[in-house]
C-alpha cells in the first residue's frame, strides 16, 4: 500500500509472567501490532523484567500445567521485533543480569527510557 | 499457623505485612508470584533472612520452575515443597491465613 501509515508502539510491560494474565496479553498484542508491519518495541520494567528469565519450565507432568510462552520472545525476531529495552534498576534490584534472559535486550536508564517513551506515537501499557 | 504469599514482593506489600504478622513457630507458604520473595540477591534478602529467625518458610517448587528459577537461587533455609506438601500443610495447621 502507497499510503501506508507506520506508527511506533511501545508495549511496556510490569507484570510477572504466569501470576496474572497481563505478560501473555501483551504479547498477543505485539504479534498483532507487528503483522500490521508497525514500529514496535517492547519494555521491560518493574516485574516485568521477570518474563524474559532463561528456563522457564511449566510441564503438565512435573509443573504448573500452562504454555510456556517465553519461547515466543525468542521468536519475535521473525516479526521484526527486535527492539528490547530492559530497566536497569528493575533488573539490578531483582539480583539480575543480561545473562539471565533469554533473548538480547538492550538496557536503559531512566534517562534512555524516558527518551523512548517521547519518541513513540502509541504507548500501550501491560 | 499457616501463612501464604501469593504476590511478587515488588508489587504488593503482601509478604512484608505477612512477616510482620507471623508469630514464632508458624509457617509461610510462597507460591505463585509469591516466590520472587525466596530469591537470592534481591531487596527482600534480609527480610526473609530475619523471618527464618522464627518461622519456617516454604516455597512451591512448580511455581518456581514455571519462573525460570531453582532452588540454587533460593535463600539458604528456605524450605522447598510440592503441592501435596502444600496440602499437607494446609492440613496441619489450624488456620491459614492468606495475604493476597
Amino acid at each position: 500500500m502507497e499510503d501506508e501509515v507506520i506508527k511506533k508502539f511501545l508495549y511496556v510491560n510490569r507484570k510477572a509472567p504466569y501470576g496474572t494474565i497481563y505478560a501473555l496479553e501483551s504479547l498477543e498484542v505485539v504479534l498483532i501490532g507487528a503483522a500490521f508491519d508497525q514500529d514496535v518495541s517492547l519494555a521491560f520494567i518493574d516485574d516485568g523484567v521477570y518474563q524474559l528469565k532463561k528456563n522457564q519450565q511449566t510441564s503438565v507432568s512435573s509443573g504448573i500445567g500452562v504454555k510456556d510462552f517465553s519461547k515466543t520472545y525468542r521468536a519475535l525476531e521473525g516479526y521484526d521485533v527486535e527492539k528490547l529495552y530492559v530497566d536497569k534498576k528493575s533488573m539490578e534490584e531483582r539480583g539480575l543480569s543480561e545473562d539471565d534472559f533469554l533473548v538480547d535486550v538492550q538496557v536503559f536508564d531512566e534517562a534512555q527510557m524516558a527518551e523512548l517513551m517521547e519518541q513513540q506515537d502509541v504507548v500501550l501499557s501491560f | 499457623m499457616l501463612h501464604t504469599v501469593n504476590k511478587s514482593p515488588f508489587d504488593k506489600n503482601s509478604l512484608e505485612n505477612c512477616l510482620r504478622f507471623a508469630r514464632k513457630g508458624h509457617s509461610i507458604l510462597l507460591f505463585e508470584d509469591g516466590i520472587y520473595g525466596a530469591l537470592k540477591g534481591t531487596r527482600f534478602e534480609t527480610l526473609i533472612a530475619e523471618g527464618l529467625k522464627s518461622s519456617t518458610i516454604y516455597v512451591l517448587v512448580p511455581d518456581l520452575e514455571a519462573r525460570g528459577m531453582r532452588m540454587d537461587n533460593v535463600i539458604d533455609g528456605v524450605k522447598a515443597t510440592d503441592y501435596a506438601g502444600f496440602v499437607d500443610l494446609s492440613a496441619e495447621n489450624k488456620t491459614v491465613q492468606a495475604w493476597l
